[in-house]
């Protein structure tokens, strides 16, 4: 059993979907995520190890080697697509409450800004991490984020920005979701923005890489 | 007039322009607003722009055309306007470049990402086709390829200009300082991995924009001149990273400032200086008054 969650957990950190697929080079033909999670459940292994010491172990290193620099976005996303897949099989047991995620993890770009590629990043190792995670999609307006901050009550809020023009909205985004749902969580990153910024508009949490944001999460649940 | 790569070949190092994006801001331009629908709703501002440019002493100016691919019009519902779009941002540059100067039409990339297949190779190509073809009607006499991340799709881009029109094809990529200290885009490509493939594809002049300023870009420049010696480079540096100050981000590198490192960029191996996010006139003359005294 052992053995079969580590295998799974190789799949997810070098992004091997599934036996079909030609990445990574080195692991063709051998199955991928998406066989071994079928595997594992078959065997009788439960739902909730396969999160935990497979997927979450699996993502968490690739959030370290991301951080270290020693990966870029494309090894990163596939990881994420392998770890999607093999999410798939464990639908059910999310659905029936069989295991439980951490929390709700509300994220978008904000407004004005149609840029998506690191908020979906830091979206996928949240999920990747046992969140349950509501991607609002870009150009999402302070409303919205409100709006769906108090469908969840209790959920942390993640804001991207790409531009150094949508900082702006970034501040009043957090402004209004401090103002309306006081106590609420709020992270930010962004090429352009850091925790001097953070600190001026009064977000609770900044950090240059995913990683450093999950950290973040499971410390407050922890 | 000489194609770029002429002039470079006998000498001569050139000045490219500064900022568009940053610029276009100060002058109103909202979050949220396509920066390229100007070329048709407030070509006025467009020309003045690249005017105030050529008047600082740019050897060439680029045009309002960077999110100007179907991909990135599409946000706005624009996607059927390349063809207009584009073709008025290089008429307008070239109003402001007359006869001497060179027109850079500027494309950078689509936001889609090949190896996730939001696109296909084939579409890319199209794309790109059909904004640099727009770009060299409108009288573009270069193609500026910028801010790539992806290997495969700036290759797909210079070839589609490359293959499609008579511009000489310029690519930079955009890299950023890992924490051992080597320069890599987003995607993990580094200078030496773009000298291997993208000139072949068929650029003339390759080199870097965008990232954290103009320092690293004497490295980045270095480590391009390491794997080729003789291609002509090109660097549009920003004025620093962002800060933000009251509501509002500027980018800190002064005019002088940016000049200081003029020089060593020179000797690194660039023969094209210009500027990226939050420079401006003032930066672009600095830049030309150190590169005349070289």
């Amino acid at each position: 059993m052992e053995q079969l969650l580590e295998q799974i957990a190789i799949c997810v950190e070098f992004g091997k979907i599934n036996k079909l697929a030609p990445y990574p080079p080195d692991m063709k033909g051998q199955d991928g995520a998406d066989e071994l999670t079928g595997k594992a459940l078959d065997q009788g292994i439960s739902a909730d190890d396969v999160l935990q010491k497979a997927l979450i172990k699996g993502m968490e290193k690739v959030g370290i080697k991301f951080r270290e620099n020693k990966i870029f976005v494309p090894q990163v996303l596939m990881s994420a697509k392998a770890m999607h897949t093999a999410m798939e099989h464990l639908k059910p047991s999310f659905q029936s409450g069989t295991i439980r995620r951490k929390g709700i993890f509300v994220i978008g770009t904000v407004a004005g800004d149609l840029h998506d590629i690191g908020k979906n990043l830091v979206s996928m190792m949240i999920e990747g991490n046992g969140w349950q995670v509501i991607d609002l999609g870009t150009d999402v307006k302070p409303e919205k984020f409100i709006e769906m901050a108090k469908a969840n009550p209790g959920c942390k809020v993640g804001l991207s920005a790409l531009l150094t023009t949508t900082m702006g909205n970034m501040e009043k985004t957090v402004k209004e979701l401090k103002e309306q749902i006081p106590g609420i969580i709020v992270l930010i990153g962004g090429a352009p923005v850091n925790d001097n910024f953070r600190e001026k508009i009064g977000a609770d949490f900044y950090s240059p890489d995913p990683q450093g944001a999950v950290e973040y999460l499971n410390k407050l649940v922890a | 007039m000489r194609k770029i790569t002429e002039k470079i070949r006998s000498g001569h190092r050139l000045v490219s322009d500064g900022a568009w994006g940053t610029f276009m801001q100060q002058m109103g331009l909202g979050p949220g607003e396509c920066p390229e629908l100007w070329n048709l709703k407030k070509p006025d501002a467009v020309l003045e722009i690249a005017k105030s440019y050529i008047e600082a002493g740019s050897d060439m100016i680029e045009t309002n055309s960077f999110g100007g691919s179907r991909f990135k019009l599409a946000n706005y519902g624009l996607q059927e306007r390349v063809k207009e779009i584009n073709r008025a941002a290089a008429e307008l540059s070239r109003k402001a470049a007359g006869d001497s100067k060179h027109v850079l039409g500027s494309i950078g990339p689509t936001g889609k990402i090949l190896m996730m297949e939001e696109v296909t190779r084939d579409e890319l190509y199209e794309a790109f086709k059909e904004q640099a073809v727009a770009l060299f009607e409108g009288g573009s006499d270069a193609i500026v390829i910028e801010t790539m991340s992806d290997i495969d799709e700036a290759e797909i881009a210079v070839k589609a200009a490359s293959e499609n029109t008579g511009a000489e094809i310029i690519c930079t990529m955009t890299f950023e300082r890992t924490i051992e200290g080597e320069y890599r885009s987003m995607m993990g490509v580094s200078p030496t991995d773009m000298v291997a493939r993208i000139p072949d594809a068929g650029a003339d002049i390759i080199g870097a924009n965008c990232g954290n300023g103009i320092e690293g870009m004497i490295n980045i420049t270095r480590e391009i001149r390491e794997s080729d010696k003789n291609i002509p480079v090109l660097i549009h540096a920003n004025a620093g990273m962002p800060v933000y100050k009251d509501g509002q981000t500027f980018f800190p590198e002064t005019p002088d400032q940016m000049a200081s490192f003029v020089e060593e960029l020179v000797l690194s191996g660039a023969n094209i200086i210009g500027g990226c996010c939050g420079t401006t006139p003032l930066h672009i003359r600095r830049i030309a008054e150190v590169i005349s005294r070289l």
